[in-house]
């Protein structure tokens, strides 16, 4: 772990392991700040909050947003629930899936695009829905998500 | 004068736009030298009017919508901050049938006002409620909760008085209430728009709450995905403290009540209240064994007010009148009022609250429109992914918890998706134990395996391989699931599965 990673972490165990449950919001501000959770921090965090390391590997693990390692330049989510189904979702994830020539949960080859299903984005009156970064949309159709797409490579 | 124009900042505005066009009226008011208060309401939740622009004028409000960001110029041009004609002119908004023929008590705020802004709130009966809690003693307050007939909107429909009796009788140094805004089932949006558009009330709500049964700490457990409603949430709560409703005084009574929103992680499980308890305290998303029920040794081992959004913001309105006003509201044992979402291949989505008892064909017919798509409705999956789908037959059905039961399904949260005849009912049933195999904790066998049989089981019949046997084991395993679970995830898998088995037997190759 490289010195600037380390005393980020330990700025946020300052600042937040003496909430009360102090575990969730750490891992919440050191993913925010760094990215991912590194898994050479387990031990620090561990320490501070006074948990075995086991404990710590658990939580990180069992929650399907911390991440151990660096997403791509942008996470694309893409809502697999039931009201998306309803109006064309698993067509979409077909076409997103092809497009980008990953499936879930990789990365593409030039590390641009991370893609993750997500079950539900609170947004069922009109999908199908996927949100690109902090971004949400709506009524998302295969062309549509091309046209997303292309604006995230004139981005770069 | 300056003019009033509001443009939503909801999820689903913004994600249709709403940022954009907002931009681009402040953009145009400047170019034309026109004078302009721009304000960021939350949503009505007429979501297929998205981004739906309102306008103030004479003390009325005058919609247009859905508004792009290339209407805007024609807007102007039409004179619409005065209400002027336009082809996208809905009138005003109060009389839009959708939104008049609700009965609006959770809702009657949203889309109205700025969600932070304590005058608005207050202008329009904000903190009413809390004031006439502050006079009542703990059992008066769980009284006239009781009074209400209040059910929790969570799912399961508990009696909240006797949930916050529980509280208030136990003797403890530190009680807490919890809010579970984990609103994780498809289909639902009614907490997340209640808290981007009014988050006042929860807020007054669980206050009332904490001061009912002597609980001096709150905290809110909001899903990772609503990272907007966490924002706004976390605003109103500041600014609440800051005016002295919340905090060590609260309105001067020198009482305390202390309030902390915190980030969930993508867990659907933590929407089970136990789990989420589990996950407040920084532990690994475990349902916990019942008893002890979280009322009596709840977060951190104190007892517990444990309640979704939508029945702590009722509170605040059950106070703000009486008990016996939201009793009036409803039929049966299902009283006051049920905030529907009406979502998935529907015409006209969003949200409707409505009095318990109006029928689901009412709601998807008239509200809705029919779907979207324009074929024939098939399937209506009613409370979330582990609610039974109902056939079109079965529209007649009344929007109450016992006329659910009865039927072997459930209301849930009002989450309501509708489905068009393209649906494969085999493959929705496949995807009811591939999420539960997601989502499941893993603390029990039945659901942490069956789930991943289930899906096994349900491929072989799909695939046409010894298809009677295998009914009959995805039978003995929806049993085994429901009988067997610690929790609700792998105790009502079934329903959806065995929902779609026996109304759509022909999706199963029968």
């Amino acid at each position: 772990m490289g010195a600037e990673t380390d005393s980020r972490i330990t700025a946020v165990l300052d600042r937040l392991g003496d909430l009360p449950g102090a575990l969730l919001p750490v891992l919440h501000e050191i993913q925010h700040e760094i990215g991912h959770i590194p898994p050479t921090a387990v031990p620090a965090i561990a320490r501070a909050l006074n948990l075995s390391r086991a404990e710590v590997h658990g939580v990180i693990s069992f929650y399907s947003h911390f991440r151990t390692e660096p997403a791509g330049a942008h996470l694309i989510q893409l809502c697999r629930a039931e009201a998306c189904q309803a109006v064309g979702s698993r067509e979409l994830e077909a076409h997103v899936k092809a497009r980008l020539g990953i499936d879930y949960d990789a990365t593409s080859e030039d590390g641009r695009i991370t893609l993750e299903p997500v079950y539900c984005l609170g947004n069922c009156a009109c999908g199908p829905s996927l949100q690109i970064d902090e971004h949400l949309h709506a009524r998302v159709t295969p062309q549509r998500f091309d046209a997303l797409l292309a604006g995230l490579e004139e981005s770069r | 004068m300056t003019q009033r124009v509001y443009v939503p900042s909801d999820a689903t505005a913004c994600a249709l736009g709403a940022d954009a066009v907002a931009a681009a009226i402040a953009d145009q008011a400047r170019t034309r030298g026109q004078d302009l208060q721009l304000i960021r309401n939350g949503s009505r939740g007429l979501f297929w009017l998205e981004p739906l622009v309102e306008v103030e004028v004479e003390g009325k409000r005058f919609g247009y919508g859905p508004v792009a960001p290339e209407d805007v110029p024609g807007l102007f041009a039409s004179d619409f901050l005065t209400g002027g004609e336009h082809p996208l002119a809905l009138g005003p908004t109060e009389e839009i049938p959708y939104l008049r023929a609700q009965t609006r008590v959770n809702f009657a705020r949203a889309g109205l006002i700025d969600p932070l802004s304590l005058t608005d709130y207050q202008r329009h009966g904000g903190f009413a409620g809390l004031r006439r809690a502050l006079a009542l003693s703990g059992q008066a307050a769980v009284d006239e909760v009781k009074t209400s007939g209040l059910r929790g909107r969570g799912g399961a429909a508990f009696p909240t008085g006797i949930k916050w009796q529980t509280v208030l009788d136990t003797q403890a140094t530190q009680k807490y209430v919890v809010c579970n805004a984990d609103e994780g089932d498809s289909g639902t949006f009614a907490d997340r728009l209640l808290m981007e558009a009014d988050p006042l009330q929860l807020i007054e709500g669980m206050t009332i709450a904490g001061l009912a049964v002597g609980a001096t700490q709150g905290y809110v457990y909001v899903r990772s995905e609503y990272p907007r409603a966490f924002a706004v949430l976390r605003a109103a709560i500041a600014l609440a403290r800051e005016a002295g409703f919340l905090g060590p005084d609260v309105c001067g009574s020198g009482r305390t009540f202390e309030l902390e929103a915190r980030l969930g992680a993508g867990a659907y499980i933590c929407g089970e209240e136990t789990s989420l308890l589990d996950s407040l305290e920084g532990r690994r998303g475990l349902v916990r064994a019942k008893p002890p029920l979280p009322a009596i040794e709840g977060l951190f081992g104190k007892p517990t007010v444990i309640n979704n959004v939508l029945t702590l913001a009722s509170v605040a309105e059950i106070f703000a009148r009486d008990g016996a006003w939201y009793a009036s509201l409803g039929c049966g044992r299902s009283l006051g009022t049920l905030p529907v979402q009406l979502a998935g291949n529907v015409k006209r989505g969003g949200l409707i609250e409505l009095p318990f008892g109006h029928s689901l064909r009412e709601l998807i017919e008239e509200f809705g429109g029919g779907t979207a798509s324009g074929r024939p409705l098939r399937a209506v999956q009613v409370g979330g992914p582990l609610g039974a789908y109902l056939s079109a037959d079965e529209l007649d059905t009344p929007l109450d918890y016992e006329a659910f039961a009865a039927r072997g399904a459930m209301l849930g949260h009002g989450g309501v998706v509708v489905f068009d005849d393209s649906v494969d009912m085999a493959e929705q049933a496949r995807f009811a134990m591939e999420f539960c195999v997601a989502e499941s904790c893993g603390k029990c066998t039945p659901c942490r395996i069956g789930s991943v049989r289930g899906v096994e089981v349900i491929d072989r019949i799909r695939a046409d391989t010894d298809r009677d046997d295998n009914l009959l084991l995805l039978k003995e395993l929806c049993d085994t699931m429901e009988y067997g679970s610690l929790c609700a995830m792998g105790g009502l898998t079934p329903m959806p599965v065995r929902s779609a088995v026996e109304k759509f037997p022909q999706d199963f190759g029968a």
